[in-house]
């Protein structure tokens, strides 16, 4: 019986209406009498609002009206929600929906027009008059907490927002022990979301009937329930989120946007429907997004190349508010031994406020911060030793023998990190046999005696995956035998609805086509997370299971009564329970369910809640840790500094694969966009804070022409930690991928001397780098 | 992100548009859109009118007139990748357009557009300065000839008057036997170079009898290698020759901006003549 | 008042007559004013390419053509790729099978420029297919499943043929 579906290639469920043009984005939605918005976004970093006249706009043909924060009237006069507080935060930011009286970041919300039409709504926009008084702005975080610095708001006493320190083990005695002592600086830039299909909302306010309304392009719509309910004090009851198609997510759709409430405000002022749709460039200057961490930091280590310990200081850029509490530096910190074991670390991090674009986490969030830093101590002590990389880190993982092994650091709720499976050497082997690691020598030799540069790069990684608290799912048979399954795990193309089909009809023995799945509607299912830090698979997964397990459980107990056999002599296919041995007698799950909910005045039968329906919060009970272990071979041009990637090698291990293709998926586009963050994508701003890259010829995206093929091959550790053994899979394509690449570099200009100090690496610092290094040697 | 209200013209002849544009003070000429249209949208520009090339007729197509060929300024970059004639006279010109955006780009946009659009890195300008094209204008008074050199006059601005239309280029074509190279650096396939060369060598199987080198990128205009073209003819295509012709390259002027320094554009020029000469000698050679 | 002119544009095979605001993209004009929304809008400045259709059989980018510019002409959009019952083009299918998709926003992009590129390229490379939709971005796959899809095509076409 059972789980048949688990671990096969099924092609997405999700797909046929995808293919053919009949998505549903938010942009496709369209009501009765609905009006459209946009946004004026400050123009300037930092400046007081001192009067704005929207008359001219208003008088505008098709023009419905202007909304200002003075507009709103004083129950709406507050800032906005802190999402995540905590104790660290010394001083907190977050947004108005529509600025007060003063403005932090280009692209800060300060009026919304609504009209008959986005064109018209952008023709206003032109016509609103703002008497800004331009402040000085604070955009380095390098020097942003010197005395003499510009404050982000007018109102801090520093730049500072906070502090963090993750510490465990006896640091001073790893140092004072160690053989070695290495130190390295460097710079880390993680760039936007770019999803496809940009932020969007429509709402709808019907006090008389069902509430207010959002239909909103998200990842976590139960958050945005709650916190739209919350800043408006009324009733969750009264409002419903929904996240229909979403065309990718990768982070900064997981929080509360300014735009979410001002849509829904506009909406009740209006009184009909209201859309907006963010357009690119408003994507680039309002969406959160990464930005930049210096780490400066110290490794000690034996002759041998065995880390003894890590310590050393962080900046994190926190953008010009605080939305996302400290879920960024939070997650660099939680990696910070890797896949080693590390017995002693001590790195703090100073949180600092620029007026720029608000943070939050993307793919991976500040994992592949916290990895690369680790990785590159690695890098370090292999340089400075003479030990092939893939030898030191032999040297250091935590073994198979050690799990469930506990490193020391917390995860963001705050429980320990405990790395529940895996074995990380044996990954590294294969990982190594898919890229030809052992011949590698021989093809840079070849190449180099044309001319050419070749470079390997190693790097590992560990993933916590599948955070809780839970994700839910209810499944119930209705009187057709179909099956509706309900979860409030929304998608934005990872596949949910095909992985927990498979589970369900795996597990209820009915086909997936019959399985009717809807999600991310928050008056649909009760209550859910969201779908972010690869939790999905580990969270609904699981309660996918259950709740199939349950039905089924109850679906044998009435067939057995019903057909007078033994529960034992049952099983379900295809949507018929049958009895072993006795072909001709069956039941149909669709009979059994219309049994369970009989017409009025009929009975149930008895010892039977009605409805064949049941729902689960199981999950797991940990965060089950994901790994894997990346090799890129790259190509540097010396004349140009261009770095092609001519090869790259996974090997990864999230526990038992439901889907394999799926999986494959996450991974090959996580890498992708590794590779993006290592070599291309470079959000710039000048030092008065005005965004530079501002359209996809500035700021590059990875295209097909770039990228590699990318080869995978797994490891199927199950986890401990849940019912199904398996563990989060989005991001861990991306996490190691920059520490791989870098790594790479350096292996091709070893010549040169060339030590990258900061990523994306570009071509014209390369140049620099090879040239200064020539004139080394020459000296 | 939707462009300003205009007032859009059709024009089914020049003589119609170039009363359009005389008669109409705040105008602007669309061709392929491809570089217009995003500046629409994004309301860098919000022209009053929009004049419409698409139904002009007789301005486009290639005519070889046996030492030249003449390409109407709305010919698609698409149709001159696959024209005959422009594949037989001018063989580095399919493969410059390669490095013009995407196929999907190619098959809307125009050489007159992307001449008279004029961006520093953008392949077609650097690619006429090798050629000394000469550009047609279409004016109330009639047509004027402008020689490549004079045709940018600023950043992005050509020598084109408010009411002129650019109609015809005219690329006088080199012997059959002329070796080409077309290469630049850009980060990503499809992106306007950073720097972009055009090399030109005709040779009489040894010696060079006549060079061109292009650099677009560095500057508002493209520049010609004067000095190392004259350096090369009379000598043989050779590795130091194009070595030297390298350095001189990495001595132009060329500007810096927020993506890259002038030091690094110049290291680019040197590098990327070396290579463009590079593949136009051995072209050379084997076409002798 | 808005400048409108009246058009006919045959899109998917069906003519449709319309007054537009010359402004209109024709990006715009058909998912709103026509409703046909698997065009999808990623950027509106010419890079993503997810708004990519076919006029008169040629791709191009339909946020960098006015509406009124397709007066007389005819449109294919990714309504208009799968046969009227419904059954998928091999293109499609192919993108199905090798998981050429995940959210599916730059799906109808990829679908529309691949179709036109491998009618006039039938036996291309992995690096020609590559350069091809250097034109489309997609945030979500790392482009393996769709080169491979676009492979896949290719090789059953060739043995078609
Ligand atoms: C994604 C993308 C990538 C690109 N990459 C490159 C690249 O790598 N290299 C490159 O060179 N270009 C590139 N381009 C731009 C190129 O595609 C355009 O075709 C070109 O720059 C303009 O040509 P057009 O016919 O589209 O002109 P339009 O955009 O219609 O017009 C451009 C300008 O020229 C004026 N104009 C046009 N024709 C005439 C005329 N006959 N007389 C007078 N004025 C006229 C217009 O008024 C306008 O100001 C790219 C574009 C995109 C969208
Ligand atoms: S929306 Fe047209 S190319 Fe991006
Ligand atoms: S599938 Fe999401 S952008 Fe391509």
């Amino acid at each position: 019986m059972g789980v048949r579906y688990l671990g096969a290639e099924v092609q997405r469920m999700e797909d046929p209406r995808l293919l053919a043009g009949h998505g549903r984005y938010v942009d496709d939605i369209t009501m009765e009498g609905m009006l459209h918005a946009a946004f004026l976004r400050a123009p300037m970093a930092h400046a007081k609002i001192r009067s704005i006249d929207s008359s001219r706009a208003t008088e505008l043909l098709g023009v419905h009206r202007v909304i200002t924060h003075a507009d709103l009237g004083a129950k709406y006069s507050h800032r906005m929600n802190q999402l995540y507080p905590a104790p660290v935060i010394e001083q907190d930011k977050t947004q108005y929906p529509l600025a007060k009286d003063e403005v932090c970041y280009v692209g800060e919300t300060v009026a919304v027009v609504v009209a008959d039409s986005r064109a018209i709504a952008e023709d206003a926009l032109a016509l609103i008059e703002v008497d800004y008084e331009a402040l000085p702005a604070v955009v380095n975080i390098r020097t942003a907490l010197d005395d003499d610095a510009p404050l982000a708001h007018a109102d801090l006493s520093s730049n500072l927002m906070g502090k963090m320190r993750s510490s465990f083990g006896d640091i001073e005695d790893s140092f004072e022990k160690a053989d070695h002592v290495f130190s390295a600086a460097f710079m880390q830039h993680r760039g936007g979301c770019h999803s496809m299909e940009t932020r969007g909302v429509i709402a709808r306010d019907d006090p008389w009937g069902d509430g207010l309304t959002l239909w909103t392009s998200a990842q976590s719509p139960y958050l945005i329930r709650r916190a739209l309910a919350t800043w408006l004090d009324e009733s969750e009851e009264r409002v419903r989120v929904i996240a229909p198609d979403v065309g990718g997510g990768f982070g900064p759709k997981a929080g509360f946007y300014p735009e979410e409430i001002a849509i829904s405000l506009a909406a009740r002022i209006m009184k009909c429907p209201v859309k907006w749709i963010e357009d690119r460039r408003e994507h680039f200057v309002s969406t959160t997004t990464q930005r930049d961490q210096h780490w400066d930091l110290e490794v000690a280590c034996t002759a041998e190349g065995k880390i003894l310990g890590l310590r050393g200081k962080v900046t994190h850029e926190n953008g010009a508010y605080v939305p996302y509490g400290i879920l960024l530096p939070n997650s660099s910190l939680t990696p910070l031994p890797g896949a080693y074991s590390i017995p002693a670390i001590d790195v703090s991090v100073d949180i600092v406020f620029t007026n720029t674009v608000p943070n939050s986490p993307v793919r991976g969030a500040g994992r592949p911060c916290g990895i690369y830093a680790v990785e590159r101590m690695v890098q370090v002590v292999s340089r400075e030793l003479g030990i092939d990389p893939a030898e030191v880190r032999r040297r250091n993982y935590v073994r198979s023998d050690q799990m469930p092994y506990e490193t020391g650091a917390k995860l963001r709720g705050g429980a320990p990190c405990i790395y529940d499976s895996g074995d990380y050497e044996a990954l590294l082997e294969k990982a190594l046999d898919l890229s030809d690691y052992n011949s590698f020598k021989e093809r840079q030799a070849a190449a180099r005696a044309e001319g050419r540069y070749l470079g390997i790069g190693v790097s590992s990684c560990i993933e916590d995956t599948g955070m809780g608290p839970y994700e839910g799912t209810t499944v119930r048979v209705e009187s057709s035998g179909k099956v509706a399954v309900r979860t409030g795990a929304a998608s934005q193309g990872q596949g949910h609805h095909t992985m927990i089909a498979m589970i369900v009809a795996g597990n209820l023995g009915v086909k997936p086509e019959d399985i009717l799945f809807e999600s991310a509607d928050t008056a649909k299912f009760s209550h859910g997370i969201g779908t972010i830090g690869s939790r999905v698979a580990a969270n609904v997964g699981p309660s996918a299971h259950d709740a199939a397990s349950q039905v089924r459980e109850k679906a044998l107990k009435l067939a057995a009564e019903v057909l007078e056999a033994s529960e034992a002599d049952l099983d379900i296919e295809d949507g018929l329970v049958r009895v072993n041995g006795a072909p001709d007698l069956s039941i149909s799950l669709g009979e059994l369910a219309v049994k369970l909910t009989p017409m009025s005045a009929m009975r149930v039968p008895t010892g039977f809640d009605p409805v064949l329906e049941a729902t689960s919060f199981d999950g797991s009970s940990g965060a089950p840790i994901a790994c894997g272990s990346n090799v890129a071979e790259v190509e540097v041009d010396p004349g140009t500094g261009e770095v092609k990637v001519l090869r790259y090698s996974v090997a990864h291990d999230c526990g038992v694969m439901i889907n394999p293709m799926v999986v494959h998926g996450q991974i090959v586009g996580g890498v992708v966009h590794g590779i993006g963050n290592a070599l291309f994508e470079r959000m710039i701003y000048d030092d008065q804070g005005q965004p530079l890259t501002m359209n996809y010829g500035e700021y590059l995206l990875p295209l097909a022409s770039e990228m590699p093929r990318v080869d995978v091959t797994h490891m199927e550790t199950p986890s401990p930690l849940n019912s199904l053994g398996v563990k989060g899979a989005g991001e861990g394509g991306t996490i190691p991928a920059a520490a791989a690449i870098v790594a790479a570099i350096e292996n091709a200009l070893e010549e040169f001397s060339v030590e990258i100090d900061y990523y994306p690496v570009d071509p014209q610092y390369l140049t620099e780098l090879i040239d200064k290094g020539k004139v080394q040697a020459a000296e | 992100m939707k462009p300003a209200p205009f007032i859009y013209h059709d024009p089914a002849t020049p003589e119609e548009a170039v009363a359009l544009l005389s008669q109409h003070e705040d105008a602007k000429v669309l061709a392929g859109g491809q570089s217009l249209m995003p500046m629409l949208n994004m309301r860098f520009v919000l022209p009053d009118h929009v004049i419409d090339l698409n139904g002009v007729a007789g301005i486009s197509g290639v005519v070889d007139s046996g030492s030249t060929l003449e390409i109407g300024a709305m010919t698609r970059q698409r149709d001159l990748v696959r024209d005959p004639a422009v594949n037989a006279k001018i063989p580095i010109m399919p493969e410059a357009l390669e490095h013009v955006g995407h196929f999907q780009t190619r098959n809307r946009g125009t050489i007159g557009g992307s001449l008279c659009h004029l961006d520093p890195s953008a392949e077609l300008p650097c690619l006429m300065a090798a050629y000394d094209a000469v550009l047609s204008a279409h004016g109330p008074d009639g047509v004027r000839d402008i020689p490549f050199t004079e045709w940018p006059l600023a950043y992005m601005i050509p020598t084109l008057g408010p009411d002129e239309l650019l109609t015809k280029i005219t690329v006088p074509y080199w012997s059959a036997n002329h070796g080409y190279g077309f290469v630049e650096f850009a980060r990503r396939h499809g992106d306007f170079a950073l720097i972009a060369v055009a090399a030109l060598l005709e040779t009489d199987g040894d010696t060079i009898l006549q060079a061109s080198i292009s650099i677009g990128g560095a500057g508002v205009r493209p520049v010609r290698l004067a000095e190392a073209e004259a350096a090369l003819v009379g000598g043989n295509i050779g590795a130091d020759a194009f070595k030297a012709a390298a350095e001189v390259a990495r001595g132009i002027d060329a500007m810096s901006d927020a993506y890259v320094s002038s030091a690094y554009r110049q290291r680019l020029a040197a590098t990327l003549v070396e290579r463009a000469l590079i593949k136009a000698g051995e072209r050379a050679k084997g076409s002798a | 008042m808005a400048d409108t002119r009246d058009i006919e544009v045959t899109v998917n095979g069906e003519s449709h007559a319309a007054n537009v605001e010359t402004r209109t993209s024709l990006g715009d004009f058909l998912r709103h004013g026509l409703g046909l929304t698997g065009t999808h809008m990623g950027c509106e400045h010419g890079v993503c390419g997810a708004c990519t259709v076919m006029v008169d059989g040629e791709a191009v980018r339909s946020c960098l053509m006015l509406a009124v510019q397709t007066n007389g002409h005819e449109v294919t959009t990714v309504e208009g790729l799968a046969e009227d019952d419904g059954t998928l083009s091999p293109l499609q299918e192919a993108f199905w099978k090798h998981h050429g998709l995940q959210c599916g926003f730059c799906t109808p992009g990829m679908l529309t420029s691949l179709t036109a590129f491998l009618r006039d390229n039938p036996d291309p490379s992995e690096r020609d297919v590559r350069e091809a939709i250097s034109g489309n971005i997609c945030r979500c796959t790392g482009y393996q499943g769709i080169v491979d899809a676009a492979l896949d095509v290719a090789k059953t076409m060739q043995k078609g043929s």
